[in-house]
């Protein structure tokens, strides 16, 4: 039986598309849009494109935060934040005036203001991300693979040892950082090519042994 | 460091895809849901899909005419955005925030807008406010009339108003629109290259990413235009009329020394 996956719908999200790609790969994947049934879940992915007032507004009103802290702290269940689904897990977040985020993982998001006057922002495209060795997520990738990043905003972590995986975009930014079961990535491994797919498979293989 | 990217654009007219010159002269190529396949495995950064219809009628060449022009655009989304695994824009008769969600929701990861953000430009404030930036790509088509002058059209290349792209550029640039993709009427389909001197004028008054479209002819013009100043270079007639040309054009670029995802 392959794992299975929820993706939570939160009207957020690209939801299609990270569903259609854990899909392809195999898994059994479903759109959660009732909080419960992440109770039956084995992973939950929390994917997202958009504001993240809206976002950590939107999980509040839905009436996902209680089932998504239960099944991922009481229940250990495998967790992946994926672009916004990565910004949320900030304490605090800084687009559109300042908005408390699920405080997951210590840091706060703030727009990207690249000292270079040429980089644009957002930061859209393929960048080349080097990884910290030891992330389950990047095995099979070699040192560092390229992926597809759209973002206005970036996660700055209070404790740096949570980064997994860096890019440069004028400074350093995190392109993925890790605590216990959660997992997150600011790209979008949905629509990374082959890159993106392997990290897919291997959050679905299991984040540790 | 962040790659150039080369981004094929799909023109759609009543469920069929087509090839377009000047943007008044349409020769249908094929059905897309039929096609998805192939361009989803080109070598290529994104996608963009364009509903050129002008309106919601049926095409009598396909089997099912009882799709309406909007249910068969969505539809070919949905046939899209299963099988691409690269970032998907999606653009045509956009109007509402919900036409907005509906799109992202079946799988488009970024929506052009066009006529509609002339006409109701607080839909890329809004557009931009609920969905992110990076979502709400403004679509330019520019006429460079005889005597030079630039202007902005709207509703597929027909209607002038007046505008400067420069400044339009720089009004949806505050409007929130979080890329542009900027299109010469006049070039569509002529293979005579980019507008470089248009291409210079909106990217020197704008911060965010600029997509050049409209005249490539040869792999050469891509690199060309982000030499002008262009963040992404697109196209749409060379990808379907030459073999191999997702790659070819990569490696055109990559010699001319622009950095792209190889």
């Amino acid at each position: 039986m392959p794992p299975l996956v929820g993706v939570i719908d939160y009207r957020m999200g690209n939801l299609k598309s990270v569903a259609n790609a854990f899909a392809h790969i195999g898994a059994d994947v479903r759109i959660i849009k009732d909080p419960e049934q992440l109770v039956d879940v084995e992973k939950i992915v929390l994917p997202g494109v958009g504001a993240f007032g809206d976002g950590i507004a939107n999980l509040r009103a839905l009436g996902f935060l209680p089932f998504m802290e239960r099944e991922v702290f009481q229940r250990s269940k495998p967790f992946m934040g994926i672009c916004l689904g990565l910004q949320l897990l900030a304490k605090t977040g800084w687009e559109h005036g300042r908005n408390k985020g699920l405080g997951w993982i210590p840091g706060v998001v703030r727009i990207l203001a690249p000292s270079d006057e040429r980089l644009r922002v957002p930061h859209i495209g393929w960048n080349e991300v080097v990884f910290r060795p030891g992330e389950r997520l990047f095995e099979g990738l070699g040192d560092r693979k390229d992926f597809y990043f759209v973002h206005s905003y970036h996660f700055v972590p209070e404790d740096p040892s949570v980064v997994t995986g860096e890019c440069n975009y004028g400074e350093s930014i995190v392109a993925s950082i890790r605590k216990d079961n959660i997992a997150a990535v600011q790209y979008h491994p949905e629509k990374s090519h082959k890159s993106g797919i392997k990290v897919l498979e291997n959050f679905v293989r299991g984040l540790t042994d | 460091m962040l790659k150039n990217r080369l981004i094929p654009c799909l023109l759609l007219k009543n469920g069929l895809l087509v090839r377009s010159e000047l943007f008044s002269i349409h020769q249908v190529i094929g059905n897309p849901v039929h096609e998805v396949e192939r361009f989803s495995q080109w070598s290529v950064d994104e996608l963009i899909y364009l509903d050129i219809s002008e309106t919601e009628t049926y095409d009598l060449r396909r089997g099912d005419t009882k799709v309406k022009g909007t249910d068969d655009q969505l539809r070919i989304l949905e046939e899209v955005s299963c099988r691409c695994f690269m970032p998907l824009t999606f653009g045509g008769r956009i109007r509402t925030i919900d036409d907005i969600r509906e799109r992202i929701q079946k799988g488009a990861d970024k929506i052009a807008i066009n006529t509609a953000a002339v006409e109701t430009p607080s839909l890329v404030t809004e557009g931009a406010k609920m969905f992110g930036s990076q979502c709400i790509v403004v679509s330019i088509d520019v006429m460079r009339h005889p005597d030079g002058r630039c202007e902005v059209y709207t509703r597929g290349g027909k209607k002038p108003t007046g505008r400067n792209p420069a400044e339009w550029a720089r009004e949806v640039e505050n409007l929130g629109a979080g890329e542009i993709f900027l299109n010469s009427i006049d070039r569509d389909g002529t293979g005579q290259g980019y507008d470089l001197d248009l291409i210079r004028e909106v990217t020197d008054v704008t911060r965010i990413p600029i997509i050049a479209c409209g005249g490539v002819g040869q792999y050469g013009d891509f690199a060309k235009g982000i030499k002008a100043g262009a963040s992404a270079v697109s196209a749409a007639n060379i990808f379907h009329f030459k073999e191999l040309s997702d790659r070819n054009a990569k490696r055109a670029m990559q010699k001319a020394g622009v950095a792209v995802r190889i």
